[in-house]
């Protein structure tokens, strides 16, 4: 599959500040590269500098083949960019401001009217069409923006938390259609939910301090978590102890923590040693009746985990080297 | 050339959206119109001309077109718009010259709809009609002249109270630059031909020039070559300041 977004290099400094540090890499058709890491993580400068907005330090950025520095018109054609935050025009309508839009972006007459009225039906605007779009809520005008980035049917979308600000039934809503549309293009989003990520996304990149920090489809990056694998139990609370002694004579069993529990139920998790299969080995005591085991199941591996191990390690690295 | 055109189709419709433009509209035809009766003595003089109209444009528009001018690129920063502007396909050329002219187009709506004045002169005496329209002609001009600062002003701050101030400042130092106040501030010590090449940025010179009913080539070619400049500037500062 052809890289529809090269990014090679890439850096920002702002004075002394180095906001994005040598970030690298590509999206293909029909990829959903999901862009993570905390605030200040250098996400939004980077999408900034591929949308052509900042001019990076060092490094380039190709759109279908357009260097976004040299063939700066050509690159932006082919990008559909909704900047953080969702700006509009407040006192234009959205049927004014898409219009606009459609316009400078020569979308041809023939196709204008249809392709405005997918936008404003898939983001469902066509109830605030024609109020001014500072009168609209926060929901609204981010689907103004989604609208206006998905207008003229770009090769590539590039979202910058297109979610944030809206209600669970919006967000179910917008991440259905970034699926359907993500299947004819190549798209990066940017988010800090990271259920967002489990959704929509493909890939993951999370990135810390201007770095990426890991890089992998979401299965991948939860298999890097300590959870990955780890079995949960879940059995009254009178046969808790009888439980921990059969765990603790399991040779699969790397160590066993307790966890929340309901009324009269114990929760107690089993962590495996490294390449052990722990569930097999723990089918027997699952099944002995003498447990009682009301509940059992495999954890895939949390990625909130993993989030906080690769971006909170370097915090606490740097700062040592700091002091 | 069609994105151009499209940009200044935008802007201009966004005079009308708010109550910006007929509060411009309105205030700079009052006083337009009472400077050139009251202060001008319109009717006193007894001239079939339009003198008396046109001397108090320089005056007017240092504090009208920078309240014009002042939001231009400055409520873009501030908004975060000029993020989605400066994304889309279009080259920064055409992104400041589309601002720049639909901010000209509403002051060259603002002159024309002063012209019931240019109906009463012609209905009282036989003035001659060249030197009006090289008079409103002069106006446009200058008042292009003043935008083209304006804009250039405005791209360089987020707040619009400093870039009206600015604008205006630097407007009053160009309108008065041929006045002997300050010539005689430089004639002192500084060589003759910067006391001359200051004296020939005044737009007041310029402007009176051509309220003469003469169209000088010179005159022309001076406020044509500032918008020039200054838009040129005002390109450079977008493209140096829009990210902070």
């Amino acid at each position: 599959m052809e890289s529809m977004v090269a990014i090679r290099g890439l850096c920002k400094s702002f004075g002394p500040i180095r906001a994005v540090d040598d970030i690298s890499f590509d999206v293909r058709r029909g990829e959903v590269l999901g862009f993570l890491g905390p605030n200040g993580a250098g996400k939004s400068t980077t999408m900034k500098m591929i949308t052509g907005f900042l001019t990076p330090s060092a490094g380039s950025a190709r759109i279908c083949g357009h260097d976004v520095a040299a063939a700066p018109v050509k690159a932006k054609a082919r990008i559909g960019y909704l900047p953080e935050g969702a700006p509009a025009y407040p006192d234009m309508t959205p049927a004014a401001f898409l219009g606009f839009i459609a316009d400078i972006r020569r979308v041809p007459s023939a196709d204008r009217a249809r392709r405005i009225d997918f936008a404003v039906d898939r983001t469902q605007l066509r109830n605030v069409l024609h109020q001014p779009i500072e009168t609209l809520s926060k929901g609204f005008k981010r689907r103004v923006g989604l609208a206006q980035a998905i207008l003229h049917d770009p090769e590539v979308l590039i979202l910058d938390e297109p979610t944030d600000g809206l209600d669970p039934n919006q967000k179910h809503e917008v991440r259905a259609l970034i699926a359907e549309l993500a299947r004819e293009k190549a798209t990066i989003i940017s988010t800090h939910i990271l259920e967002e990520v489990d959704a929509v996304c493909s890939r993951a990149l999370i990135i810390s301090q201007g770095r990426v920090v890991a890089d992998g489809t979401p299965r991948e990056l939860e298999a890097r978590s300590r959870w990955h694998n780890a079995v949960t139990l879940i059995l009254p609370r009178a046969r808790l102890d009888g439980l921990r002694a059969a765990l603790a004579g399991c040779a699969a069993v790397a160590s066993v923590e307790d966890g929340t529990a309901d009324a009269g139920l114990a929760r107690v998790t089993a962590f495996p040693r490294v390449g052990a299969n722990l569930i097999a080995e723990l089918g027997t005591i699952g099944r002995d009746p003498a447990h009682a085991i009301e509940e059992i199941r495999v954890e895939r591996g949390r990625l909130d985990e993993v989030f906080r191990q690769v971006t909170g390690a370097r915090t606490s690295a740097s700062a040592r080297a700091a002091a | 050339m069609i994105q151009t055109l499209t940009i200044f189709r935008r802007e201009f419709s966004g005079y009308f959206a708010t109550p910006m433009a007929y509060v411009f509209l309105v205030i700079f035809l009052v006083f337009a119109a009472a400077l050139t009766f009251y202060l001008g003595n319109f009717f006193e003089r007894g001239q079939a001309d339009l003198a008396s109209f046109f001397m108090w444009h320089p005056w007017l528009y240092l504090f009208l077109i920078p309240a014009i001018a002042m939001r231009l690129w400055s409520e873009e920063r501030k908004q975060g718009t000029i993020e989605l502007f400066l994304t889309l396909p279009i080259g920064l050329g055409q992104a400041v010259l589309g601002k720049f002219l639909a901010a000209w187009a509403f002051t060259g709506v603002a002159l024309a709809l002063t012209f019931p004045i240019w109906i009463t002169v012609n209905w009282l005496g036989a003035p001659d009609n060249g030197a009006i329209l090289t008079g409103y002609a002069g106006s446009f001009l200058l008042a292009g002249g003043i935008l083209a600062i304006g804009a250039c002003i405005s791209a360089t701050t987020k707040s619009q109270v400093i870039a009206f101030v600015l604008t205006a400042a630097v407007a009053f130092v160009f309108t008065v630059s041929g006045s002997a106040i300050v010539l005689n501030f430089f004639s002192g010590w500084a060589p003759d031909w910067l006391t001359e090449a200051i004296r020939s940025f005044s737009f007041l010179t310029h402007f009176n020039a051509m309220n003469r009913g003469v169209i000088d080539i010179k005159d022309v070619f001076f406020f044509g070559s500032l918008i020039a400049l200054f838009l040129f500037a005002n390109a450079i500062v977008v493209d140096i300041k829009k990210a902070g």
